[in-house]
C-alpha cells in the first residue's frame, strides 16, 4: 500500500472496498457518542409516550384498567364541547403567546446583535437573570402586578386614570397570555439572536449599495435571513405553552383554563387515565399539525417576499 | 450593451471623482491622512497598496459606507459627504461578493432594479442583457449556493452593472480566485470596462493586477497617497524606494546628489559612476543622499566578448531557476549589496555557474534616481 491510499478505505487485491470493522465505522462511533443521551431519551420520553398512547385505547373501571381496545376515549375527547373548547382556547393562547413573544423578542435580539458592540455577552447575561428564580415565582409576581390591589391597579389609581381597581386584569385569558409572553421571552430572544448573528453584514451593505434604505434592506435581507431563528422561536414558545397548566391555574381564573388543566384533572381528581391519555394524544397531534402549518406558512411567506 | 449617454457627449478628462484633503481618524490613528485625488470619467483607476494602507477605507468612503473626518468627496460634481450609500450613483463589487444566499442569480441581479419599479419585461431584458455581458446566460435560475467562485464574482459584477452606476467600485474582486481564473478575469474586467465606459475604481494589493488593468494607479502607504501615475510611469519612474519596492523588484544603490535642476538630476554612485537622469515629479531631497534604482530585468548578461556602452562586472553568488527565467545574484565590487538580475533562459543563463565572473550591460535610461 502506498501513502496515497491513506485516508481512504483500504482496498483489497482485486480493488473491492472492504467494509471497515464495525467498531471503527463512522456510524457506529456516532451512535456510541449519542447512546447515553439516546438511552435516556428512550427511557424517559419514548416509553412514557408509548404508555400514554396505550392507555388512550383502554378503559378505567375505578382502580383497574380494562385492556380491551376501544376508541371511546377519542370519541369523548373530540365530541365533548368542553374539551373542544379547551383545546381551541389552548391553541389560540399558545398561538397568540408565540406571536407576541416573537414580535417583542425580535427587536431585543436585533438590538443586541446589531448594536450590542462588545457588550453582547453582558446583554445576553442580563436577559437570563429572571431565570435565576423559579418559574412559579415569576408567575406569582405577575399576580402581584395584575391583582386587585396589585401594582398596576394602584399605579393607575394613583395617576387618577381609574377610580376603583379593575378586576379585568387578572384571572382571565389575557392574564395568561401576558404572563406566558413574559415567561418565554428569553427562549425566543436567543434563537433569533443566533440567526441574526449569522447574517453576513456585507449583505446588508450590499442591499444599501443597491439602493435600499434601512427599512427595505431589513425587510428584504435581514428578516428573510433570520427566518430560521424566527421559526424556531415560534415553535419553542408555541409547543410548550399549549400544554402549560401552572400559569392558567395561577393567573387564569375560570376563563383562563386550558386543555392541560383538563388533562391534569383526568389523571388526578377525575381518575380517568384513559381519557386523560386520549386528550394528551389529541393535543400532541393537533400541536404538531399547528407547528407544521406555521412553518409552512412562514416559508411560503418568505418565498413570496422575494 | 447598456444604454448609456452617447459617447460623444462625454468630455475627455472630465473629473468623475474629486477627493479633496480627506482625512479619516480613528482616535489617534489616521487611516487616511490628507488624501487628494481626481479620477477621470471612463477611467480604470486602481488604488494599490499593502493591507492597512487605507485603500479600502477610501473606496468605502466613495461608496458611502464611511465618512471622512475632514475633507470632501464629490462624484460627478456633486458633494457626497453625508449622502447615504443608497442615494449615491456608485455601485460596489464586494470582496466577499455578498451574493444574497436566499435569492437565485436572476433575483440577485434584479435586486436593485426592484426599487425602480420597472415594467417586468423591461426588467427581465436588463437582467438578461447584463447576464449575457458577464457570460452567465442561462444560469439565471441557479441558486446562490450552486455557483463557483468565478460565477459568484460575475453575479456580483452583473448586480452592480445592471444599476448603470456612474462609478463601479471593486474591492479586491479577484483575490479569492485561483491564479489562472484571476488572470482570465483581469482581461475580462478590462474588456468589460472599455465596453461599458463606466469609471472603474479597483482596490488591490496585487501590483501586477494594477499594472495590467489600469489606466492610472494611485499607490498608497500608511494612509497617504505616495504617487499617482500610469502603470508604465509608475513602474519605470517610481517616486521613492517604497513605491519602487512595492511594484516588483528593484536594485537600490546608494547615491549622492551632485547637481539638481528643474528636469534632471545628477548623482554619484560607487558601481554606476556619475549618472544624470530625468527627475521624478515628486522628488523631495533630504540632504545629499538619494537612491539610484535599476530593475533586475534591465540588467543583461554580456556573453563572451559582447560589450555594452554601460557595463558593470561582478561575480555570481547565487542562482535561482524559475522556468522561463533565471534569477542571478551578482556581487559587484564597491557595492554594499549584490545586484539581482533577471535573465531569460534563451541563451543559457540557467547554466551560468555560481562563482563565475560576469559582466552586466544596461541602458542609461534604465537607471532611476529617487528620494530615499
Amino acid at each position: 500500500m502506498t501513502a496515497a491510499a491513506e485516508g481512504s478505505p483500504p482496498l483489497t487485491a482485486d480493488g473491492i472496498r472492504r467494509r471497515p470493522p464495525l467498531l471503527q465505522s463512522e456510524s457506529f462511533q456516532g451512535l456510541a457518542l449519542i447512546s447515553p443521551t439516546l438511552l435516556y431519551a428512550l427511557i424517559l420520553l419514548l416509553l412514557p409516550i408509548l404508555v400514554v398512547f396505550a392507555h388512550s385505547f383502554w378503559t378505567q373501571n375505578y382502580l383497574t384498567i380494562d385492556h380491551t381496545f376501544t376508541l371511546q376515549n377519542y370519541r369523548t375527547a373530540l365530541t365533548e364541547p368542553i374539551y373542544l373548547d379547551l383545546l381551541w382556547r389552548s391553541l389560540f393562547v399558545s398561538l397568540l403567546v408565540s406571536l407576541f413573544t416573537v414580535v417583542l423578542a425580535y427587536p431585543i435580539a436585533y438590538f443586541i446583535s446589531f448594536h450590542g458592540g462588545s457588550h453582547k455577552g453582558l446583554w445576553l447575561f442580563l436577559i437570563t437573570i429572571p431565570f435565576w428564580t423559579s418559574y412559579l415565582l415569576r408567575v406569582m409576581s405577575w399576580k402581584v402586578i395584575l391583582g386587585y390591589n396589585g401594582v398596576l391597579n394602584s399605579g393607575l389609581m394613583g395617576l387618577g386614570l381609574i377610580s376603583e381597581p379593575s378586576t379585568a386584569l387578572l384571572y382571565n385569558t389575557s392574564a395568561v397570555i401576558i404572563t406566558l409572553t413574559h415567561a418565554w421571552a428569553a427562549f425566543a430572544i436567543l434563537p433569533i439572536f443566533v440567526s441574526l448573528e449569522k447574517v453576513d453584514r456585507t449583505l446588508i451593505e450590499a442591499a444599501k449599495d443597491l439602493g435600499d434604505g434601512p427599512l427595505r434592506s431589513f425587510l428584504r435581507v435581514t428578516l428573510p435571513l433570520s427566518a430560521p431563528g424566527v421559526i424556531s422561536a415560534l415553535l419553542i414558545v408555541m409547543i410548550p405553552t399549549v400544554g402549560d397548566y401552572v400559569t392558567p391555574k395561577l393567573v387564569g381564573g375560570k376563563d383562563g383554563v386550558m386543555i392541560a388543566n383538563a388533562i391534569q384533572a383526568q389523571f388526578g381528581k377525575a381518575s380517568n387515565w384513559p381519557l386523560g391519555a386520549a386528550l394528551s394524544v389529541t393535543t400532541m397531534v393537533v400541536v404538531s399539525l399547528m407547528a407544521g402549518g406555521a412553518v409552512f406558512l412562514i416559508r411560503a411567506a418568505a418565498r413570496l417576499a422575494r | 450593451m447598456l444604454d448609456r449617454p452617447t459617447p460623444d457627449r462625454r468630455v475627455p478628462d472630465r473629473p468623475m471623482i474629486e477627493i479633496r484633503d480627506v482625512t479619516r481618524s480613528y482616535g489617534a490613528f489616521k487611516a487616511l491622512d490628507d488624501c487628494s485625488l481626481t479620477i477621470r470619467e471612463g477611467e480604470f483607476f486602481s488604488l494599490l497598496g499593502p493591507s492597512g494602507c487605507g485603500k479600502t477605507t477610501l473606496l468605502r468612503m466613495i461608496a458611502g459606507f464611511d465618512n471622512p473626518t475632514s475633507g470632501t468627496i464629490a462624484v460627478d460634481g456633486q458633494e457626497m459627504v453625508g449622502v447615504p450609500a443608497n442615494r449615491r450613483p456608485t455601485n460596489m463589487v464586494f470582496q466577499s461578493y455578498a451574493i444574497f444566499p436566499h435569492l437565485n442569480v436572476e433575483q440577485n441581479v434584479a435586486y436593485g432594479l426592484k426599487r425602480l419599479k420597472l415594467d417586468p419585461v423591461e426588467e427581465k431584458r436588463r437582467v438578461d442583457e447584463v447576464l449575457a455581458m458577464v457570460s452567465l446566460n442561462g444560469l439565471g435560475k441557479r441558486g446562490a449556493h450552486e455557483l463557483s467562485g468565478g460565477q459568484r464574482q460575475r453575479v456580483a459584477l452583473a448586480r452592480a452593472l445592471v444599476m448603470r452606476p456612474k462609478v463601479l467600485l471593486l474591492d479586491e474582486p479577484l483575490s479569492a480566485l485561483d491564479k489562472k481564473l484571476r488572470e482570465q478575469m483581469q482581461v475580462e474586467l478590462r474588456r468589460l470596462q472599455q465596453a461599458v465606459g463606466i469609471t472603474f475604481i479597483l482596490v488591490t494589493h496585487d501590483q501586477y493586477e494594477a499594472l495590467a488593468m489600469s489606466d492610472r494607479i494611485a499607490v498608497m502607504f500608511g494612509g497617504r497617497i505616495a504617487q499617482v501615475a500610469s502603470p508604465k510611469e509608475m513602474y519605470q519612474r517610481p517616486v521613492n524606494r517604497q513605491v519602487a519596492d512595492f511594484l516588483g523588484g528593484m536594485n537600490f544603490v546608494k547615491a549622492e546628489v551632485v547637481e539638481e535642476n528643474g528636469s534632471s538630476i545628477t548623482v554619484d554612485t560607487l558601481g554606476f559612476g556619475r549618472v544624470t537622469t530625468e527627475k521624478p515629479k515628486a522628488f523631495v531631497r533630504n540632504g545629499a543622499g538619494a537612491t539610484l534604482g535599476i530593475r533586475p530585468e534591465r540588467l543583461r548578461v554580456l556573453w563572451d566578448n559582447a560589450t555594452a556602452k554601460y557595463e558593470v562586472a561582478g561575480t555570481v553568488v547565487e542562482r535561482h531557476y524559475f522556468g522561463e527565467i533565471t534569477h542571478l545574484i551578482v556581487e559587484i565590487p564597491g557595492l554594499e549589496k549584490p545586484l539581482s538580475v533577471t535573465e531569460t533562459n534563451d541563451f543559457g543563463a540557467d547554466d551560468i555557474p555560481v562563482g563565475a565572473a560576469i559582466r552586466l550591460g544596461y541602458d542609461r535610461d534604465a537607471l532611476v534616481a529617487m528620494a530615499d
